[in-house]
């Protein structure tokens, strides 16, 4: 499926579509079912995301030259 | 007789002047009383005004150095306590006071700057729930306007990592006390805004004294946080710590710690909710496929087909073909709504009159139209049989009633 590359935003976007038509009842049985198919592949894809996520935090920092450069936040009790 | 000693007005009012500033006493008054003909000259920012009591006036003026300093604009009725000097202003043979501190009496200075600023952005509209821009159900980048090293920040940062951790945290570390501060909220408020790195917007602080959160009532950092284009969530202190930010903002939580729950759904509510976005899903696919199964059923009672057998075929081979797919796709659930399924499924083909013909009966048409009695039949008549695969044409020989 074309879903590989969706973000989570982007995912639980689509999933919503896909019930939105499947709602309408609008869609053929054959383009029903490859929504069908869609969303329960994009469900999966959404809970392996959120199992697989870890936290990351970055921190603004200006530079030498005064730009906002963003770089990873040291661990808590390192000096900032 | 006296000589009369004549001296001029100024000579006069030289001296009251050297009489009254001379006096240790009037260098340095405090003076209670109420303001009025209060004006602030825009232009050299000084302020005149009159303070009185029940029986009495006198004529204030404070530069614009001192009231440069001043936390709250004062206002005629006001109750004060004014301190100055007394002096003569020879011009007009007038004694008044030069103020270099003014405090309202009975409330603090920075409670009235306070009241003073909500009723004035307040007015502007500064704080219209119109104004409000709704916080993003799904956030997966949120920026964090607080000190780097506070406990505010550990707070934010291990609440958000607890609850969904798939949001990335994007910390602008700044000052939160101080006069620096405002400035530097400014400026993250603004990297936010033009930037849009950010999905929402954390601002705040943990707790202190009001003086310490007063980097939050700057008027400033008000209009930064209604101007910024990302959506903010105010933090500051403790739940009954009240800032004008917070009147400002989209959404005010009680603390920082708040402030991060309320920002992000939870991870395990969002699991449960895919959980019943699976079911919903299967539920409608299978009103689908029902709804197909009827309309196949129907199309065997049609008589608008040449060949209805064949059509109909067709179509339910479609629909056969439809439900292994659906069971393919049942795969990725659990075994138990597939197996709800396949009763579902298995009704469905009981109910259907195709059913029938692949048990061994067959339809008998005539000019299209289902043919139930004799009677509806003469020799000669040209007939179609359809069966469950296929059909035949046929020719009526012979016509007789039942046995």
């Amino acid at each position: 499926m074309e879903n590989k590359n969706l973000g989570f935003e982007e995912s639980v976007a689509r999933l919503e579509e896909i019930v939105k038509l499947l709602e309408s009842g609008d869609a053929k049985l054959e383009q029903a079912l490859a929504l069908f198919e869609e969303g329960v592949s994009l469900t999966a894809r959404c809970n392996k995301l959120l199992d697989g996520a870890e936290q990351k935090v970055m921190m603004f920092v200006k530079d030498a030259g005064g730009d906002i450069v963003k770089t990873p936040m040291p661990q808590q009790g390192e000096p900032v | 007789m006296n000589e009369r000693q004549v001296i001029t007005v100024s000579q006069l009012n030289r001296y009251m002047k050297s009489l009254i500033e001379g006096d240790a006493a009037l260098a340095s008054v405090w003076v209670r009383g109420e303001l009025s003909n209060f004006t602030n000259h825009y232009k050299t920012g000084h302020m005149y005004m009159t303070v009185k009591d029940e029986g009495a006036a006198i004529r204030a003026v404070m530069f614009a150095r001192d009231a440069a300093k001043l936390r709250f604009m004062p206002e005629n009725g006001m109750k004060v306590l004014v301190q100055g000097r007394v002096a003569v202003y020879e011009r007009d043979g007038q004694y008044q006071l030069y103020l270099r501190e003014m405090e309202p009496d009975g409330v603090g200075a920075l409670y009235l700057a306070f009241e003073q600023l909500k009723r004035k952005l307040g007015e502007e509209g500064l704080f219209d729930e119109s104004r409000k821009r709704p916080i993003p159900k799904l956030p997966l980048k949120i920026g964090v306007i607080t000190s780097p090293t506070g406990a505010a920040v550990r707070d934010v940062i291990h609440v958000l990592g607890r609850r969904f951790p798939l949001a990335e945290v994007l910390l602008y570390p700044v000052l939160v006390q101080g006069e620096n501060a405002p400035p530097q909220l400014i400026e993250a408020l603004k990297y936010f805004s033009d930037t849009g790195e950010a999905d929402l917007v954390i601002l705040g602080r943990g707790g202190g004294s009001i003086e310490e959160l007063w980097a939050f009532n700057d008027e400033g950092v008000a209009r930064a946080i209604a101007a910024c284009k990302v959506p903010v969530i105010s933090a500051v202190g403790h739940e009954t710590d009240f800032t004008i930010a917070d009147f400002a903002a989209d959404l005010r939580a009680p603390t920082p710690s708040a402030a991060a729950e309320l920002s992000v759904p939870d991870t395990m509510t969002l699991k449960t909710r895919f959980a019943n976005l699976d079911a919903r899903l299967l539920a409608l696919v299978r009103t689908r496929l029902q709804s197909a199964r009827a309309k196949v059923a129907d199309l065997a009672s049609r008589r608008v087909f040449k060949s209805p057998a064949i059509y109909i075929d067709d179509r339910r081979m479609a629909v056969v073909a439809m439900t292994a797919r659906l069971d393919a796709a049942m795969r990725l659930q659990g075994a138990r709504r597939r197996h709800r399924l396949e009763v579902a499924a298995g009704k469905l083909g009981a109910l259907s009159p195709l059913a029938v013909l692949g048990r061994g009966y067959s339809v008998i048409l005539r000019e299209g139209a289902a043919v139930r009695a004799r009677t509806e039949l003469s020799p000669g008549d040209k007939i179609e049989i359809m069966l469950a695969k296929g059909g035949a044409n046929a020719t009526v020989t012979e016509v007789y009633d039942g046995k």
